[in-house]
């Protein structure tokens, strides 16, 4: 195949590389588990599963993702340095606060960003649609309350 | 087989977290900072993620029944309610506080910050809490 400069620079450039070849990535461990066995990649709902009495078959499964998921970033850690210091920048009050909503609001509203955003929109869930633009809302609020960083006037 | 696919699936979901940035709170609160500084880039990653399930979707419901699995486990709920609102509302909150959320942070586990800890032991407990406040919330919010 012909090179084109363009193209190549183009498919190098971070916001391709990175953000779009992760977000083709995120897309397809979603479909390999519901092809594979049926299930909705949404992390909020598959820990929250494990929370509650639930026969073996439900229980397996969750486990087994969750242990790809956390053990790959201790693998992807060794291979891949990513982290760019500070990383968790806020005092920790925030954090225990924070995780608090996010486990309330993700068990109360059936989803989170993978659940809703990546799972239920390619599905294209008007339920889901509507859970993305209510989060993406009240996030981007509370990032102008907490963090604007007071570019624009 | 079924377990084998579904950690193989959590494997990738975490290798496409780290690689997009997702993982990364200044970039989720930067992506998320609309009237500042904003960084789209996150953006991408969404897109990236809804287009790999729209092109292959059609195929995917097109099969009788899952791969490894005797049927499908689909969510069930069909309407839009105030509990969908309210609790994707409160999730946002907490998704801004930090620029995290649940997948991000139980990859982050490999960075070993007791902020994360913090946060992840903050969650399960929020989740434990909403249960226990369910029906509550449903009482207190039928018409």
């Amino acid at each position: 195949m012909d090179e084109n400069p363009v193209v190549s620079s183009l498919l190098a450039h971070p916001i391709i590389n990175h953000s779009f070849v992760g977000g083709v990535l995120i897309g397809t461990a979603a479909l390999i588990l519901l092809s594979g066995i049926g299930r909705i990649a949404g992390v909020s709902g598959i820990v929250g599963g494990l929370l509650k009495r639930q026969p073996r078959h439900e229980f397996d499964w969750r486990l087994a993702f969750l242990f790809g998921l956390i053990g790959g970033g201790f693998l992807i850690r060794q291979v891949y340095p990513y982290t760019q210091p500070p990383f968790f920048f806020m005092p920790i009050t925030y954090y225990v606060i924070a995780g608090f909503l996010v486990g309330f609001g993700t068990q109360w509203g059936s989803g989170c960003t993978s659940g809703h955003g990546v799972c239920g929109l390619s599905r294209l869930s008007v339920r889901s649609l509507v859970a993305v633009i209510t989060f993406m809302t009240t996030a981007m609020l509370t990032v102008y309350f907490f963090h604007r960083s007071g570019g624009a006037e | 087989m079924r377990l084998l696919i579904a950690a193989f699936s959590g494997l990738v979901f975490a290798y496409g977290l780290v690689r997009s940035g997702m993982v990364e709170p200044q970039r989720v609160i930067g992506f998320l900072d609309i009237t500042g500084h904003w960084d789209p880039s996150l953006a991408l990653v969404m897109m990236g993620a809804v287009l790999a399930g729209l092109v292959i979707m059609p195929l995917v419901k097109r099969m009788p029944r899952p791969m490894w699995e005797a049927k499908w486990y689909l969510p069930m709920k069909r309407h839009i309610d105030i509990h969908l609102v309210l609790g994707s509302a409160v999730f946002g909150i907490g998704w801004g506080i930090v620029g995290i959320c649940p997948g991000p942070a139980l990859v982050n586990i490999a960075q070993l910050d007791s902020k994360n800890f913090a946060f992840i032991g903050a969650m399960l407990v929020g989740m434990v809490a909403y249960r226990t406040a369910a029906p509550f919330l449903d009482r207190f919010m039928k018409r």
